[in-house]
């Protein structure tokens, strides 16, 4: 009786739901950027879906059933990797039952495979609060590295699906060249942002810091992971008393308490970066996303 | 070279041998001078020939700084080389950085590691060690409430790799004490598949079973100190077999899981059996999905189902105060209706997040009881039992770090028909609905460590209601690998 009864509720219900995409390749990014970077390369060729949105801490995922149908039905998974996804990515891949997808295909890819990784920690306890053994995870606040990705998943791509093979590729150069004229802006009207320095709520944009030449002079976390106490913002305070930062920077996610008091002791304006692509209205694509990025920064100079 | 000045060197023989000097006659006196003199010329000679040198070494600087300026007109084509040398030497970094990266010893291929320990300290009104379940067959697992004080609760030691490209393998042990002695006991021990695809997956050995939604859940990720009463007295705390897994995920948007297993069946509900075959047989659907960006949830529908064979239990007691031995021979099924739900502020859960959850159990058996086996009213009936338990829970967040959550638990025992019995002679199994009200407060400063406060009133026994209060930490050392929605 049992077995009859879910076999009729199993054919219920794939008649009533909808079948899953009908793109020749279905891409399972775990963070918008990614998402709008496979669009970028495949077009109307792909169907890419982000697992999280920009207002979700990237740590602290869980591995939601809809996200287990998702990557059942993907024939690549875009990851950041260097751990960012260690919380939730390791049990949907396995729940799944998607051997093309497992860590090791050519259906699994690792964004930060393409990027040399800053601030790999030199001794790993977990005293030191949330490290990430590989080094600093959040290279996409670097559009130097999304010319690197994008052309190391143009060619992951390809592999998985052959038959788009040329269409990636014009996809890419064509990426290559737009991207370069913006880098070539972005980088013209940031200039002088170089030397600035400020602090950072949790340490998002050591790349981002790397590329324009802002100082950071520390995090408002004492360590990764762990929110600013009272005592530990004091401390900051007297800090910026003697080093004066221009303006402290936090992603759309971050909780603003401790960004928000420490500007307004310091006089400082808090400046809120979209981070990824969605992280607000205005950055709606990766072109966005810098063209905000650069913007709210220089408008914290202010 | 080491260059001794001749006034330092008679300084020093003198000091040497002053003696000597003092004693000298003028010839002595005469000779040495000479000599003094020999050595005073051989150094002067060599100190030319070192200014010499250095003339030399400095013209042939003045020439290179020429060369230099020359090199200057062509600066331009030096900065891109530089540029280029700068791009090789990023590479070689790189490089470099990735042979250092790379594990060189064999132990890069162990399995990852980790260890929960988990301690209770608690106070409770009624003695652990006599709790029961009125008015359901007791189920045998560790269904009591730890000791009264300080108790080290069970160690968890879980080893997991995968083993090659098609199976990925699970070990879970738990260290406890019993009685003053050491146990270690098996937990988990099983093999998994990671090389089949549409969305397929076998698990094989010991496993947590599927069925429900807490059961495949481990103690340190409980919300609460304890399993639901639900659990405890339908499973004796969780349904946990020797067999084979079978799970598929369907190719749709929505989360559709189905699963089967069968197994041994020798724990409860099941009996010890010396057979061959399966004999415990599961079958579970799970249904989960989204609603916007900040809900998910999930829905199941459990079954299980085995035929214990003489599975005994105690019950009453002999006119000298022995208890009764009696057992169940029959068939047994249950239902399991669970659902989760979880939300938080557009599915960022780092600062609030709510989870509801509830399953509700119901259970039929029907068979043979034997009633005070081997004893003077030894008798035999067919039986009936139909029972039911439930529980739902809710667990807030309110700030990071901090948590709030309360439960209800409650039993119905139902349905008994002892046949030709009388139930008299039965008195655990009298009609009783259990319940519990538990509240608790956790503090988690990291993934990594918990600690909670947990304030219960249990009337799992019969007109007793005992008020317990729960302290307890959780902590993960090493690999902790992602949890299960």
């Amino acid at each position: 009786m049992f077995s009859k009864l879910m076999l009729r509720l199993a054919a219920a219900l794939l008649a009533v739901l909808a079948l899953p995409a009908t793109a020749a390749l279905n891409v399972f990014a775990t963070v918008p950027e990614w998402a709008a970077l496979a669009k970028e390369i495949g077009g109307d060729r792909v169907q890419a879906f982000a697992a999280t949105n920009a207002l979700q801490d990237p740590h602290r995922i869980e591995a939601k059933p809809s996200l287990i149908a998702k990557a059942r039905g993907s024939q690549l998974v875009v990851a950041t990797g260097a751990d960012l996804e260690i919380g939730w990515l390791p049990v949907v891949l396995r729940e799944a039952g998607n051997a093309a997808i497992q860590p090791g295909q050519p259906g699994y890819f690792e964004a930060a495979s393409a990027v040399r990784l800053i601030e790999v920690p030199t001794r790993l306890d977990r005293a030191d609060g949330d490290v990430h053994p590989a080094g600093n995870p959040h290279i996409q606040t670097d559009p130097r590295n999304l010319l690197k990705v994008a052309e190391a998943l143009a060619g992951r791509m390809a592999r998985v699906d052959p038959a788009g093979a040329s269409i990636y590729e014009a996809n890419l150069a064509r990426f290559r060249e737009r991207w370069q004229a913006n880098l070539a802006r972005w980088t013209r009207a940031a200039a002088p942002l170089r030397g600035v320095p400020v602090w950072v709520q949790h340490r998002s944009f050591a790349y981002m810091a790397d590329w324009l030449g802002l100082k950071e002079l520390g995090a408002l976390e004492p360590k990764p992971g762990v929110e600013p106490g009272s005592a530990h913002l004091a401390s900051l305070l007297a800090r910026q008393k003697e080093t004066p930062a221009r303006m402290i920077l936090r992603t759309a996610y971050a909780r603003p308490t401790a960004s928000e008091w420490l500007g307004e002791r310091a006089g400082i304006p808090v400046v809120v970066l979209p981070f990824t692509v969605g992280g607000n209205p205005a950055a709606g694509d990766l072109t966005a996303l810098f063209d905000d990025t650069v913007q709210r920064l220089l408008g914290g100079l202010r | 070279m080491t260059f001794v000045r001749p006034g330092a060197l008679c300084v020093a023989l003198a000091a040497a041998f002053p003696a000597a000097a003092f004693a000298a006659s003028d010839a002595d006196l005469k000779q040495l001078r000479q000599q003094l003199h020999e050595l005073r010329d051989a150094y002067q000679q060599r100190i030319e020939a070192l200014e010499r040198r250095l003339a030399e070494t400095e013209q042939r600087a003045a020439s290179a700084a020429t060369a230099a300026a020359a090199a200057g007109s062509t600066a331009t084509t030096a900065v891109q080389s530089v540029a280029k040398v700068e791009a090789r030497a990023a590479e070689a970094q790189a490089a470099a950085d990735s042979v250092a990266r790379r594990p060189a010893a064999e132990s890069a291929f162990n399995p990852s590691i980790s260890l929960i320990i988990d301690s209770k300290f608690t106070r409770f009104q009624r003695d652990p060690g006599a709790y029961r379940i009125d008015g359901f067959i007791p189920s045998g697992g560790e269904v009591g409430p730890p000791r009264k004080g300080f108790s080290l609760g069970e160690s968890e030691l879980a080893f997991s790799a995968n083993v090659d490209h098609l199976f990925r393998a699970n070990a879970r042990f738990a260290l406890a004490e019993d009685d003053g002695a050491g146990v270690v006991e098996v937990e988990e021990v099983n093999v998994e598949t990671l090389g089949l695809s549409s969305g397929l997956k076998v698990k094989a050995g010991r496993f947590l079973s599927g069925v429900g939604y807490l059961n495949q859940q481990h103690p340190h990720e409980w919300d609460f100190a304890d399993a639901p009463l639900a659990y405890k007295a339908f499973f004796g705390y969780r349904l946990q077999n020797d067999g084979v897994q079978l799970r598929w995920v369907a190719p749709t948007d929505l989360f559709l899981e189905l699963g089967t297993e069968v197994a041994s069946g020798q724990k409860f509900p099941g009996a010890e059996r010396n057979r061959n075959g399966a004999g415990l047989w599961t079958a579970f659907a799970h249904l989960g999905g989204d609603i916007g960006s900040g809900a998910a949830w999930q829905v199941g529908l459990s079954h299980v189902r085995t035929n214990p064979r003489e599975r005994g239990f105690e019950d009453g007691a002999d006119a000298t105060g022995t208890a009764l031995a009696h057992s169940f021979s029959g068939r047994s099924q249950t239902w399991i209706a669970d659902f989760v739900y979880k939300w938080a502020p557009n599915g960022n859960s780092s600062v609030t997040n709510l989870k509801v959850q509830g399953e509700y159990f119901q259970r039929r058996e029907t068979g043979d009881l034997n009633y005070d086996i081997g004893g003077l009213a030894e008798a035999s009936s067919a039986a009936r039992f139909r029972q039911s338990g439930s529980y739902l829970q809710a667990v807030y967040q309110f700030m990071p770090r901090w948590r709030v959550g309360v439960r209800g638990d409650w039993l119905d025992s139902g349905t008994a028909n002892f046949g030709s019995l009388d139930p008299a002679g039965l008195p655990l199994l009298a009609g009783y609905n259990a319940s519990r009200q538990s509240a608790m407060v956790d503090w988690s400063p990291s993934e990594f460590s918990r600690l909670r406060l947990q304030l219960a009133r249990d009337k799992s026994r019969r007109d007793e209601s005992d008020n317990q209060i729960w302290l307890q930490y959780i902590m993960s050392l090493g690999a902790h690998g992602a949890h299960k929605f």
